[in-house]
């Protein structure tokens, strides 16, 4: 039994053409009395929300403040583009995301890979991918903070054991922080990222890796012409996501490091809220949160440039 | 397909560093949660206490209101599990049924969604809230829990939808069923599963999320579990480390024991979502 049979996606029925047999009984003029429920909230609490913090951003919006709020244009994106300390958080969150999601992704890739052969332990492998995907990220924070601890760690006294010195504090070593952090969310997002390359690894056709195998194709070989093609759609898919995700995250390095030390850590959503609940610069706080979604919407349109240059179908 | 035996053995090694991987932070967590405080502050840290007590736990309750945010974070989860789940598998329905611009659109939204970084979001939620005057409440925390969890349900069910094949109520509705009775009598007990796994999803993100609930939950008293969780480390970063470990070990079990039942179903329901629309 492995992780890929157990996690099989319910199946569509087979035979069911684009434009074939349509229940246009069922679902006919009630739709629209089976959408409101939820389409009112949407509109009301997450698009107009997110319209109206984007009109924040051309104001001087602040918490706490008794005169009205004042429309000022441009001028939070003028400051903006002059704040050198939102500028670096901004590389460091872009290293932290892609310091997390390449690394992640190879090992993820290379773990489905051993997950799809015929090992023991890989009801083990499962049963262990529950812990990360599971924990609350404060939780996944607090408990890298005790295995990095200084003294009472186990990573340093690891480390002193096998003679490599140790009493390191990593996370509030300025170089060392960065690292440090990388470490703990590729850990905390293995799992899915296996798990889906896992699905994308079921959908290559055995067949044709045995047919490869036969013809004396090495491991390499096979992966490169059989595997990787079945897998690439949905490996841009997770990777896309990882990086959006890992660019807008919070909780795991607001637990660890708070930002620090010296703001080696502070990822451009923890500035953000810094601002905005910390010193209630609600309009400028929102002009960052603009800046971040402008940047993630190119990289993201560049991204899919590249996949329908690739000539992928899904 | 044969594999040899030094190839075997690689791959052995390389399943084990990685289960290593994953498993010994967690074990650390476990360990240090049950370590009297004398082993905590020794230089030489050891895996399985000496002198295994269960004062960390007590310490902790005594320290930080843990049932009170835990009953929060109940209440927050499963009202915003709920509710979510109800307005959504409607719409999943239609979405998942019909092609239309409207269906096209709410797709659209649902990946769009996923790349929102949340102050976007939060900052107007937040004055919204402050003028309804549901700052600093759980059902203010329900709202915003209710649309987060809208896009990955929506995800989620129209997946499920999907796996039920539609000569079902095709045929139902040959054999002279109404729509309504098509919908509860074929396809809603064959759709229950689905709505359950993504119930127990959304209550599970619900229950571990951190950032709308430290922003709009101001007293101890109306916290949740890892908002509180988060008083146990001090100002200076410094903090109280068995307590901190019991009370995170604590927070941890409601979440990993729901997640071991629904799992298949999730990694189902979210790849059908990824990968077959």
């Amino acid at each position: 039994m492995t992780l890929v049979t157990e996690a099989s996606p319910p199946r569509r029925p087979a035979g069911r053409g684009p434009g074939g047999a349509r229940p246009r009984r069922v679902v006919d003029h009630g739709a629209w009395f089976l959408v409101l429920p939820a389409l009112i909230p949407i509109l009301v609490l997450s698009v107009g929300p997110l319209l109206y913090g984007i009109l924040l951003a051309f104001t001087d919006a602040q918490s706490g403040r008794t005169e009205p709020t004042e429309w000022i244009g441009a001028l939070n994106f003028r400051d903006l583009l002059h704040d050198t300390l939102f500028w670096e958080s901004f590389r460091i969150g872009l290293v932290w995301a892609v310091g997390v999601t390449v690394p992640q992704f190879l090992l993820a890739l290379g773990l489905a890979l051993l997950l799809n052969q015929d090992l023991r332990l890989r009801w083990l492998a499962r049963a262990l991918a529950i812990i990360p995907w599971a924990m609350p990220e404060v939780v996944v924070g607090i408990m890298w903070r005790l295995v990095y601890n200084p003294d009472a760690g186990i990573l340093n006294e690891t480390l002193r054991d096998v003679g490599l010195g140790g009493g390191r504090d990593w996370l509030s070593g300025l170089a060392t922080a960065l690292p440090a952090v990388i470490v703990v969310g590729v850990w905390a997002g293995m799992p899915q990222t296996t798990v889906a390359l896992l699905a994308g690894l079921q959908n290559t056709p055995r067949e044709l890796h045995e047919a490869a195998a036969v013809d004396g194709a090495s491991a390499w070989r096979r992966f490169r012409t059989v595997t990787w093609p079945a897998l690439r759609p949905i490996a841009l898919a997770i990777t896309a996501l990882n990086l959006i995700w890992n660019f807008n995250s919070f909780a795991l390095v607001y637990v660890l490091t708070s930002g620090g030390p010296g703001g080696r850590t502070r990822l451009p959503m923890l500035f953000a809220y810094e601002e905005a609940f910390r010193y209630g610069q609600f309009g400028y706080a929102a002009a960052m949160g603009c800046v971040m979604v402008a940047v993630i919407s190119i990289a993201l349109a560049v991204f899919l440039a590249g996949r329908l240059r690739g000539g992928d179908d899904a | 397909m044969r594999t040899s035996r030094p190839a075997r053995v690689g791959q052995y090694t390389a399943l084990l560093a990685y289960l290593a991987f994953l498993a010994l932070p967690f074990l650390w967590l476990v360990s240090t949660a049950f370590k009297p405080p004398r082993e905590l502050g020794s230089l030489h840290p050891t895996w399985i206490p000496n002198d295994p007590t269960l004062a960390n736990f007590r310490q902790a309750f005594d320290e930080q209101p843990l049932l009170h945010a835990a009953l929060n974070s109940l209440l927050a989860a499963l009202a915003a599990a709920v509710v979510a789940v109800l307005i959504a598998t409607p719409m999943a329905y239609v979405v998942a049924r019909r092609r239309t611009r409207l269906t096209k659109a709410v797709t659209g939204w649902v990946v769009v969604s996923q790349a929102f970084p949340f102050v976007l979001l939060i900052i107007p939620l937040f004055l919204v809230l402050k003028d309804l005057r549901m700052i600093n409440s759980v059902p203010g925390l329900v709202l915003v829990y209710v649309v987060w969890a809208l896009p990955f349900a929506l995800w989620m069910l129209a997946g499920y939808v999907r796996a039920v094949p539609p000569e079902l109520e095709e045929a139902a509705a040959v054999d002279g069923a109404g729509r309504v009775r098509t919908l509860v009598s074929v396809t809603a007990p064959l759709l229950a599963p689905g709505i359950v796994a993504t119930a127990l999803f959304a209550f599970i993100t619900a229950w571990n999320e951190f950032f709308f609930a430290l922003v709009l939950l101001k007293t101890p008293q109306k916290q949740t579990l890892p908002v509180v969780l988060t008083h146990f480390i001090g100002a200076e970063g410094v903090a109280d480390l068995g307590p901190l470990a019991a009370a995170a070990f604590l927070a941890t079990l409601p979440s990993l024991v729901v997640f071991a039942i629904i799992q298949r179903r999730i990694t189902g329901g979210m790849l059908t979502g990824a990968v077959k629309s």
